[in-house]
């Protein structure tokens, strides 16, 4: 939905500027003016969210990184004083560390949203797609981020995860001692570790900034999944949306707060605080939690490779969504069948998120093997199947129409309101 | 240069064209090397790849661990018992078989027969954990994070590793002595 712009200069400056570099009309048009499906509900808050989270990782960080040294000898130590002697580093360590939780916790709400209301499907492939690339760069951001406090955890969390590579026929091992840089994880291990864990940020706010692009083209999807048809279902970003949005980050970071202030450590894991040693491996590794589903779908095979493959497999098949689903509805609200399998699909993630945190025995392993042939069946069968066999309930004639009933789209106060600054043509 | 020329022809414009390009792809894929390679071990990684090691002082029954490469190395006196375990097994029954005399230290690849010494890399093959001596169903090691059991051979015999705990490269020096690496 490519809109005309309503940007109008206030100045002499501002219209100078207009004609040679114009940032104001971007900004204008795409955060103030920007015409947005008037149904979003509170589940499409989490886009703005994840800026925050964005943006408060970067910041944090880079004052982390004053103070932080990468080597062996010192990291562990250096991450002491951090919280020792730093004045408020504390406070800007448990910012840094909650913050990669919450994060997660916050783009995992966005996917499921996107599943449930079908944002994925045309013609927003490739919003969906760069979205799976962020989530990639998290994930790889985010292990090279815990590795360097250097703790146990830190050391045998990269150990295992590097070690996935040695699953490649042949090349593997030369590939993995090109990762560490030696024969084990080590200190060269550490070093591009810190190097990286510093500039992929970077990378994923060059990629948010197209995956805004991306969205700002179709423009947003919303609860009812069908196309904005004019005027009538739109209100203009600002004030409605920046205010929305801006609520549900208050209450984001009051969750935040909270473990920050009071359980900071609640997602951590105690292992951490020992320092590394190459020669004991803590009795029962896990990774961070939001890691556990993939780790759970690795354990629950029983060959290596597979195991690796499988495990990789689980986020690229997002990339491939879009294809999968063969409905011509997007919104689940209106696909009765689909909703319940969702249902299902939602409990499987936590059931490898529990068997995950488990010991890799007994009943753990049965379910984490049943909820991984869920995991894969629901895109790999059941979203091709069952858009094809289903009958859709009954579509809205249009976004406005089943948010207002007949006499209030007549003179209705609050709602008529909103379509009132959309004059402009 | 007549118009139909230029239109049939291979011009010098063209040539200059592709080979500009080729210079320009050949010279870029040569500059990608030094940097991936920086990332491979460096020379004093490489350096430290060999380490003796004094093993008088190993009673029967007992294990060292020492470190070669950034790894452990597991240098284990085996018991009478714990040898006559490994050379019982049936070979069939194993998942990466190998028979105890290829396992031990032995003539042709160590420089002596000690079916005594077992000298393995101690880094389960599954994901790289240090698998726990004298633990486990087999008499061996027992790998604490997903469950791999290693007999007194070190071969895998149940959980997901795929490969026996490798043997490293080493020769005794003398009846005390070992060279690993």
């Amino acid at each position: 939905m490519s809109h005309q712009s309503t940007y109008r200069p206030t100045g002499p400056f501002t219209e100078w500027l207009d004609k040679r570099l114009p940032v104001p009309r971007l900004m204008h048009d795409s955060l103030v003016d920007f015409p947005t499906p008037r149904n979003l509900n509170y589940w499409y808050t989490f886009g703005g969210i994840l800026t925050f989270c964005l943006i408060s990782q970067i910041v944090t960080g880079i004052i982390l990184a004053m103070h932080y040294t990468p080597h062996v000898d010192y990291a562990f130590e250096s991450v002491e004083r951090i919280m020792r002697d730093v004045n408020f580093g504390w406070l800007l360590r448990y910012a840094h560390a909650v913050g990669a939780s919450m994060f997660f916790f916050a783009v995992y709400v966005h996917i499921f949203r996107g599943l449930y209301y079908g944002s994925y499907k045309a013609p927003r492939e490739v919003l969906w797609m760069l979205g799976v690339v962020i989530l990639l760069l998290m994930m790889a951001t985010a292990f090279m981020g815990y590795v360097l406090p250097w703790g146990q955890m830190s050391f045998w969390g990269a150990t295992v995860i590097t070690n996935f590579f040695t699953a490649i026929p042949l090349v593997g091992n030369a590939i993995t001692e090109w990762l560490w840089g030696g024969f084990a994880v080590g200190n060269a291990t550490l070093n591009r570790f810190f190097s990286l864990h510093y500039l992929l940020p970077f990378v994923i706010f060059g990629v948010v900034i197209l995956h805004i692009w991306a969205l700002h083209v179709p423009g947003n999807n919303n609860p009812t999944g069908i196309d904005v048809r004019g005027k009538q279902d739109t209100v203009p970003f600002h004030p409605y949306y920046t205010v929305k949005d801006g609520f549900a980050l208050s209450l984001f970071c009051i969750l935040f707060a909270w473990y920050v202030f009071f359980a900071p450590n609640a997602l951590g894991h105690p292992d951490n605080y020992i320092p590394a040693d190459p020669l004991v491996t803590p009795p029962h590794i896990v990774p961070e939690w939001y890691f556990l589903p993939f780790y759970a779908i690795l354990r629950s095979i029983p060959d290596k490779l597979l195991g690796v493959i499988a495990m990789f497999g689980s986020i690229a098949i997002l990339f491939v969504l879009p294809w999968l689903d063969r409905s011509p509805v997007r919104s689940l609200r209106y696909r009765p069948m689909t909703q319940i399998f969702f249902v299902g699909f939602v409990v499987a993630c936590g059931v490898l998120m529990y068997c995950g945190g488990k010991p890799a025995e007994g009943v753990y392993v049965l379910w984490a093997r049943l909820a991984t042939a869920y995991y894969f069946a629901y895109f790999l069968l059941i979203l091709p199947i069952v858009g094809l066999i289903e009958t859709p309930r009954k579509l809205p004639d249009s976004i406005a129409k089943p948010v207002l009933p007949a006499p209030a789209l007549a003179g209705g106060t609050p709602i008529g309101a909103t379509a009132a600054p959309h004059t402009d043509g | 240069m007549s118009q139909t020329q230029a239109d049939t022809t291979v011009t010098r414009r063209d040539f200059i064209y592709l080979g500009a390009g080729a210079f320009a792809a050949v010279g870029g894929a040569a500059a990608l090397v030094p940097l991936i390679h920086q990332m491979n071990p460096a020379a004093d990684v490489r350096a430290l790849a060999t380490i003796d090691v004094d093993i008088s002082a190993i009673a029967v029954g007992q294990q060292i661990k020492v470190m070669w490469q950034g790894k452990p190395v597991f240098v284990r006196h085996r018991t009478p018992e714990d040898i006559a375990a490994a050379e019982a097994v049936d070979l069939s029954a194993l998942r990466d078989p190998v028979p105890d005399s290829e396992r031990r230290a032995n003539a042709e690849e160590n420089g002596m027969d000690r079916p005594d010494w077992l000298i393995v890399v101690g880094v389960c093959t599954h994901l790289g954990c240090i698998p726990i001596e004298g633990r486990g169903d087999y008499g061996g090691w027992f790998c604490p994070c997903h469950g791999s059991h290693y007999d007194t051979a070190a071969r895998i015999r149940l959980g997901p590793a795929p490969t026996n705990l490798p043997k490293p490269p080493y020769v005794f020096l003398s009846d005390s002595e070992v060279q690993i690496g």
